[in-house]
């Protein structure tokens, strides 16, 4: 079946089962790797990409309920292909050891920055708690949203 | 007009209603302990008095979200106004470290604060005056062994009159009983201790039981379900709501776990109690399951419909099967969420859509170690009009009973108390 979704800025068109999860057409219909799968449960929130700007699970959003809502991945954040503010932030702090759930981490950061552009400390801390991490670099990854706050 | 003298006369019943509350229930300010006074009590007592206060529920209410354990200031809605909790650590200014033991004790069984004002009975004493003057004494060991917080209480937003505190004295004459409970010979010893716990410390009843438009518990129909903070309490009595009969073990498992593999999670309200009496002795919850099991005798439960996977529009399907069947998968195979088959949901089979909408909306936080229940908040992932869909579609296809006309209702007002501070 053909599923129209509005990615990254530009219309697709997907053929896949309607009850796919989005994570799954993202990475494997549309070649964008940023978001990752982790659970598939929407435990781990590795898989964050934003719906209408909302930091959202897309590991248990059915392609069939997105509807005409816009999808952002990590990739869709690159100003003129260069890192912005959040990605560049986390480079900088060197907040990735694996790797695996810093994707998740940045669209997470992003969501919050945009509503609130200079949060506290606890709002930072409880913002990101769902968001796990098991290299243990929570630290970098504290500094990093930090820094893209007062950058 | 015929009209007039029947007002009148209601007026004054009103009015001698408060007058002989007032004249019962009134108590005098008792004197304040001073700094040097803090009371003694050995570890064990101490001990006790956190495993009652677990049973209570205690820290639940009177704990605000990022607040220090029992300083309490957390909003508790009534149908009356807003009630800020008040603050349970020994702080002299603003919490009870000035009390005597006499004043705890006097506030857990009449309802008066150690100034002598009355207090709303959203603080239960309605149930706590049940309570040995013994199981008072350790819950007061307890509470002064907490590190003192200072944290000052925002005014109770209530509407007029129920903002006049004298108020509640008329309540307490209609509704307030010191009464005793006999212990039952024909009971064994478990039921008794499991009654004076469900009865008394454990409140279940607050949420449990329907109340009146004067906020009371209605004792005539005790444990027939009630509504706590938009959830609906299951009926606990015979017209209970499940899929298999709860049997004892189930209910002690459920009650220090939160979750059993028959009937599924606690959610909401629930699932905070869970979280308490898991940190109850064991057989305190054992003897409340024998007696909350007592109150559904004669219960049939409705087995499992046959599932009826055709029951909604393809798209609704095809989104039940992409985020919600991975882990509600019908196979008994609950994964590490813990999610049982919906045909077992005592929420999906209720007559109103209130725990479905608002456990698919707000999820289940993960509120004990070692993993489960958890579900993650759909909130932001599915539209409003997909979440609908959704609680119609498990409803036709997990029961035969009718469908919901109630679920955007639900979802409003789910909605407008989640924007409550």
């Amino acid at each position: 079946m053909t599923i129209a979704l509005k990615v990254n800025g530009k219309s697709q068109q997907v053929d896949a089962d309607p009850s796919t999860p989005l994570l799954y057409v993202l990475r494997n219909d549309l070649g964008l790797h940023g978001p990752k799968f982790g659970c598939g449960l929407g435990q781990c929130v590795a898989c964050t990409v934003h719906v209408n700007g909302r930091a959202t699970f897309s590991c248990i959003l059915p392609i069939a309920a997105v509807g005409d809502r816009e999808v952002t991945t990590t990739e869709g954040l690159l100003e003129n292909g260069k890192p912005n503010k959040v990605q560049q932030a986390f480079i900088d702090e060197e907040a990735a050891q694996c790797g695996y759930c810093i994707s998740g981490m940045v669209m997470r950061a992003q969501a919050l920055l945009k509503m609130k552009p200079h949060p506290t400390e606890e709002e930072i801390r409880n913002h990101m708690r769902p968001n796990l991490c098991r290299c243990g670099t929570h630290a970098a990854i504290l500094r990093a949203v930090r820094r893209a706050a007062t950058a | 007009m015929r009209l007039r003298p029947i007002l009148l006369g209601i007026l004054a019943a009103i009015v001698l209603v408060i007058l002989a509350g007032f004249a019962w229930t009134w108590r005098s300010a008792l004197p304040p302990m001073s700094p040097g006074q803090k009371p003694v009590a050995d570890a064990q007592t101490v001990r006790q008095g956190a495993e009652l206060a677990s049973i209570g529920n205690c820290a639940d209410c009177h704990t605000k979200a990022g607040g220090a354990q029992y300083s309490g200031g957390r909003a508790v809605p009534t149908p009356f106004g807003t009630i800020y909790s008040s603050n349970l650590t020994p702080d002299p200014g603003t919490g009870i470290g000035k009390w005597s033991e006499a004043a705890f004790s006097r506030a857990m069984h009449d309802g008066v604060d150690r100034e002598g004002n009355q207090l709303y009975p959203a603080f239960p004493y309605d149930h706590f005056t049940k309570a040995t003057e013994k199981d008072t004494h350790a819950l007061y060991a307890f509470l002064m062994s907490r590190p003192a917080v200072s944290s000052t209480i925002p005014a109770n937003d209530l509407k007029f009159p129920f903002n006049f505190r004298p108020i509640v004295a008329g309540w307490k004459v209609l509704f307030l009983s010191h009464a005793d409970l006999k212990p039952d010979a024909s009971k064994s010893a478990d039921w008794n201790r499991g009654r004076y716990l469900v009865e008394g410390l454990g409140h279940c009843g607050s949420c449990h039981t329907p109340r009146n438009v004067l906020g009371a518990e209605k004792k005539n129909s005790a444990y027939a379900g009630g509504v706590s903070e938009g959830w609906n309490a299951p009926p606990l009595n015979a017209s209970l709501i499940a899929a298999h009969k709860w049997n004892v073990d189930q209910l002690a498992e459920y009650l220090s776990t939160g979750w059993h593999k028959l009937h599924g999670a606690a959610a909401g309200p629930m699932a905070d109690v869970a979280k308490n009496l898991s940190q109850a002795s064991k057989e305190d919850v054992h003897a409340m399951a024998v007696y909350i099991a007592s109150l559904s005798d004669g219960a049939r439960p409705t087995a499992p419909s046959p599932d009826k996977p055709a029951a909604g529009s393809p798209e609704i399907a095809a989104i039940y099967t992409g985020a919600c069947a991975k882990c509600h998968n019908d196979r008994n195979d609950v994964g590490p969420s813990k999610a049982v088959s919906l045909s077992l949901s005592t929420a999906v089979r209720q007559a109103e859509s209130a725990n479905t909408v608002r456990v698919i909306l707000h999820g289940i936080q993960s509120y004990r170690g070692g993993g489960g229940p958890y579900m993650p908040a759909f909130d932001g992932i599915l539209t409003d009009k997909q979440i609908a869909s959704l609680a119609e579609y498990v409803r036709a296809r997990y029961t035969n009973q009718p469908q919901w006309a109630d679920v955007n209702n639900e979802i409003a007002k789910a909605r407008q108390e989640g924007a409550k501070p």
